[in-house]
């Protein structure tokens, strides 16, 4: 396995793909915690980006619902953790368990009645507010009152109940990102992947030379979702409180896919650039706006939104499948 | 698809780290060496939701921020230098601000009015060691995690309600009258859920004339609370027991009008009933309800300076909750860093837990920090909305006032 | 509980999902027709209740009178954005619409935010606290003047499609969009109109709300979200099923608050929307294509 993720690539790109996450290796140790805090969003949104990207930009199908599967996940490692003292390492597997029967669930439901393009959108958008609300009436874990994580000592980072410092936090992210893309990378070439390509440039061709479109667009959902419900379990313990208005909310389904749509749809580099371009245009859009004395609340987000505007206007594609070509490289970007 | 997968390229990796990273770096790290030389001024971060859903409330407690120089220096406290950072209504963003204002120096940090953005600096503030003094957020769990560097100036839910029970029996006393039935309507949001859970454990130990007939939940973003009122109408129920957010405390009054009915006594526990849009938005109909919450001593010298300041940075605008509390944090600050003599934070949090200020404003005895950084010495008030003033009606040490009962009713006002 | 409570519930609900049903019915005629997911829907929403509150704050002008005016300058935003900003995006694909959309909702949500602060703004109409009683019902004024309104509109805009050269050229884009071409209708154009008479429904619709309730700026992803299950639950490109879904989502709602916990309502509203998606996705007043 290990030997066919090598194969593929080429040496310059692993090369230069080595320096990089060297480079990620070593940042702990001249950030301070604040560029930390920034890399672990960046990492968060990367994630999440390339979970999402497995169902839209493999198997072309639109969620804007996965809010979802990361409130899944971070109630249940928590709850596990909380109120019985189970490590979210364990917690982790019980969260992907949910997340990947909620995902079937939606996902049998929207294939077998055939509900696709926008109405299947609407349909996860609805599962996931139908999921805030009901959280938000679930006394058991808070209500809307929230649930909160207990956290008392920060002297020592402790990795098997994932309470510590950023720099626990950083190397987990950044960890969990590489394995995401590592995976996406394996599947992308795998006979899964081909069936998922050609369900996406065309669904009833796909059929038609005798693909079991139903299962592997299921397949694609379940592993979305229990990738995403990582991800909420990782959100969970990093911000220790959990509020169904936060976490289950259409503006974090929103938020989490702007990254891979801007960076490149469908490849592997895409999310992760688009996370990088994008959190990094908020932090330095507040960083410039505070160093030239502006201070009216909104105009960061205007100017974030009129950024968003030009450059998805102008790279319809993404930023990566541009640089990519921009850089002379040849082929199909990944 | 190609089977050769370009994954990167030495010079793409490095555009990426400079167009994504660079500048965060340059913004992250650059400052650090700035600060720590000078103790003259206290660097103190300020963090307030003045974007995004909360940004009306975090923008009325920025105003309590902007007046608080010009006190200090007339009571004779070191000047602050005042970072202000808006969280955008966000968790992830009020985390992130929070480092970013301890990497530009913060020595104190101030916010952040909700629980979670609050829960979300305090844990940054804790491992930094940075003293972190909350304004205003209610949710109990936030002075119960053994946090040293955190400290709330800022009843608890509970510690609302046991001070809206009792300020509601001394008015029942006061008034010889008192209902026998509430209905109890709450917005199903952080604050409200958390004040429905109190109930339970707190109300039986007042014993109280009335009983809760009905609890209503109805959403915080809710548009239209038409049904909402009708079944607490339906209720029969002799008073309404709220809390609220103020769009909501505005739609219930609109609704109470116009589907005619008047209770004996609105009982708000809440924000919403006696804020400025409120009273500006409805006009004659905004006369009567009872506010039982923080509030300030209209009777204290402190209040008289704090308003008055206020009223010459914005006419018109009433003193209330937010600005009280968001000038009382900034003075903890300030009166810990003039007797720690120092910017170095584990004085400032030393001194800041010997914190005794007398002269202040909230009512009670003054602040003090109990060995959870909680000022459980904190009193509330019962507020009463007069023709687009505020008054206070009780307890009777800190009142300015005496209560109108019953409501008048909305169809008999002219 | 006294029986006459469920039919002021009912009306109620109704008269709000009529004014829900004249917002949505904006979306069903921009989706219906130039198929782009309107994502800054409620935040258009949003925008002409700001108008609404400003031309009464200072000129005294009712939002009834105004309702024209109002959807005139929507019609000439959302001519503009089509016409400008949307038309290339019209052959890619849904998710570069989106984000398209979703930019363009931040910039008018946080627009907002600056030019008229955070706090609530509302219209104080001479009849804002009105209410008729007829029997034991209790009708609140505004809401049925706007109701009234919102009926009136639709109507207007069921003609237009109905009885004029425009708007039957407008069906037959939505129709055939190759077809419309080959026989020589200019789509873009036709696009733009279409989008701009949706954006108009949406400033009739907002100049209604605002007389209802507050207006906020980050009150339109709500909206967005009501006009989708709205149009969904009506049925997409059906005029009619636009007003009778917002009239059912809201009779729903509210009955959901009364029997159930009103803070639960939404998940009522879902489950319909759910269960219409599953078992009769082209609405349940649609036809089926």
């Amino acid at each position: 396995m290990i030997g066919r993720l090598v194969a593929d690539v080429p040496r310059r790109a692993a090369l230069a793909l080595s320096v990089f996450f060297l480079v990620l290796l070593v940042v702990p140790w001249f950030a301070n915690d604040y560029l930390l805090t920034v890399l672990i969003l960046i990492f968060y949104f990367a994630y999440t980006g390339q979970a999402w990207n497995i169902m839209m930009g493999f198997v072309g199908q639109l969620s804007l619902g996965h809010a979802i599967y990361i409130g899944l996940g971070g109630y249940t490692a928590a709850v596990l953790f909380s109120y019985f003292g189970i490590s979210p390492w364990l917690g982790s597997f019980a969260a992907m368990l949910l997340a990947v029967l909620c995902g079937a669930i939606i996902g049998f439901l929207a294939f077998r009645f055939r509900v696709a393009g926008v109405y299947f959108a609407i349909l996860t958008i609805a599962f996931a507010e139908f999921a805030r609300i009901g959280f938000d009436h679930f006394t058991y874990v808070g209500g809307s009152a929230g649930f909160f994580l207990p956290v008392s000592n920060y002297s020592q980072s402790d990795l098997w109940t994932l309470r510590g410092k950023p720099i626990m936090f950083y190397y987990l992210s950044l960890g969990m990102t590489v394995a995401a893309v590592i995976l996406c990378h394996l599947m992308i070439g795998s006979r899964i992947g081909y069936f998922w390509q050609a369900i996406r440039e065309d669904e009833e061709a796909a059929r038609a030379v005798g693909i079991d479109t139903f299962r592997y667009k299921l397949l694609a959902v379940v592993i979305s979702a229990a990738m995403t419900s990582l991800a909420g379990v990782f959100f969970a313990f990093y911000y220790n409180n959990l509020f169904p208005e936060e976490v289950f909310s259409i503006n974090r389904s929103i938020e989490l896919i702007l990254a891979p749509i801007f960076g490149g749809l469908g490849t592997l580099f895409g999310p992760i650039l688009g996370a990088f371009l994008l959190t990094g245009l908020a932090e330095t859009l507040t960083a410039a706006w505070a160093a030239l004395g502006v201070d009216v609340p909104g105009a960061k987000q205007v100017f974030y939104g009129i950024c968003l505007l030009l450059v998805i206007t102008v790279l319809p594609d993404g930023v990566w499948p541009w640089l990519y070509r921009r850089l002379g490289l040849a082929g199909r970007p990944e | 698809m190609n089977r050769k997968p370009h994954m990167g390229d030495k010079r793409i990796t490095r555009r990426t780290m400079t167009a994504g990273l660079g500048a965060s770096v340059v913004a992250g790290i650059a400052p650090m060496n700035i600060v720590r030389a000078q103790d003259a001024t206290l660097k103190v971060g300020v963090l307030l939701p003045r974007s995004g859903a909360q940004a009306g409330i975090g923008q009325d407690c920025q105003r309590g921020v902007d007046i608080t120089p010009g006190l200090l220096k007339d009571l004779g406290m070191p000047p602050l230098q005042i970072m202000n950072g808006d969280t955008e209504t966000s968790v992830e963003v009020a985390r992130s601000r929070a480092e970013k204002m301890i990497s530009d120096g913060a020595q104190v940090l101030v916010g952040a009015f909700d629980s979670g953005q609050s829960t979300a600096i305090a844990q940054v503030a804790e491992q930094k060691g940075i003293p972190y003094v909350i304004n205003i957020a209610a949710a109990p769990q936030i002075t119960e995690q053994g946090y040293k560097f955190v400290f709330r100036n800022f009843p608890t839910a509970g510690m609302i309600l046991a001070d809206a029970f009792a300020n509601q029996k001394e008015l029942f006393e006061a008034t010889g009258a008192a209902p026998k039935t509430v209905v109890f309507m709450h917005v199903n949001d952080t604050f409200g859920t958390a004040m429905k859970g109190g109930i339970g454990a707190v109300m039986p130990k007042f014993d109280m004339p009335y009983k809760i007939v009905d609890t209503i939940a109805y959403d915080p973003t809710a548009r239209d609370l038409s049904v909402e009122v009708a079944k607490a109408k339906a209720t029969g129920a002799d008073a309404l027991l709220m809390v609220s957010r103020l769009n909501d405390a505005i739609l219930i009054t609109r609704e109470l009008v116009k589907q005619r009915w008047s209770p004996m006594a609105i009982l708000s526990m809440g924000p919403g009933w006696y804020e400025d849009q409120y009273l500006k938005t409805l006009g004659k109909i905004a006369d009567g309800p009872l506010s039982f919450v923080p509030w300030y001593d209209p009777n204290k010298p402190m209040s008289k300076k704090l308003d008055e300041a206020l009223a010459k940075a914005h006419p018109g605008v009433n003193l209330n909750t937010n600005h009280v509390y968001t000038f009382e944090a900034l003075l903890v600050a300030a009166d810990a860093f003039k007797r720690a003599r120092s910017t170095d934070p584990k004085a400032l949090a030393d001194a800041i837990r010997q914190t005794n200020i007398t002269d202040n404003v909230s009512p009670g005895p003054g602040i003090q920090f109990n060995e959870k950084g909680q000022n459980d010495k904190l009193k509330d008030s019962a507020i009463q909305n007069r023709a687009g003033k505020l008054v206070t009606v009780a307890p009777k040490v800190a009142a300015n006032a005496k209560v109108e009962w019953p409501l008048q009713p909305y169809d008999r006002r002219g | 509980m006294p029986t006459d409570i469920y039919l002021n519930v009912a009306v109620s609900g109704v008269l709000t999902g009529l004014v829900y049903g004249l917002m949505a019915l904006g979306l069903s005629v921009i989706f219906g027709v130039v198929r782009v997911v309107n994502f800054a829907h409620g935040e258009m929403t949003t925008v002409a209740m700001y108008l609404a509150v400003v031309l009464f704050a200072t000129l005294g002008l009712d939002p009834l009178l105004m309702m024209l005016p109002i959807a005139g300058v929507l019609f000439v935003f959302g001519y503009a954005m089509q016409r400008w900003l949307i038309n290339p995006f019209i052959s890619r694909p849904e998710h570069s619409q989106f984000i398209l959309l979703v930019a363009v909702a931040i910039i008018l949500a946080n627009g907002l935010l600056i030019v008229f602060g955070p706090d609530a703004r509302s219209v104080q109409t001479s009849y804002a606290f009105d209410s008729f009683m007829i029997g034991p019902l209790i009708v609140d004024a505004t809401k049925t003047f706007a109701g009234a309104a919102a009926i009136a509109v639709a109507a207007a805009l069921f003609a237009f499609f109905r009885f004029t050269r425009l708007g039957t050229a407008i069906r037959a884009c939505a129709d055939n969009y190759t077809g419309a071409q080959v026989v020589g209708l200019n789509v873009p154009r036709l696009y733009a109109l279409t989008f701009g008479l949706g954006a108009a429904c949406v400033g009739a619709a907002g100049a209604m709300l605002a007389l209802i309730t507050d207006v906020t700026p980050p009150l339109g992803p709500s909206f967005t979200l009501l006009a989708f299950v709205i149009v969904i639950v009506g049925g997409l490109g059906s005029m009619p099923g636009a007003l009778a879904g917002g009239i059912l989502i809201g009779v729903v709602a509210a009955m959901a608050g009364l029997f159930y916990t009103p803070s639960a309502k939404g998940m009522f509203v879902f489950a319909i929307l759910v269960l219409v998606l599953l078992f009769r996705p082209q609405g349940i007043f649609g036809r089926r294509a």
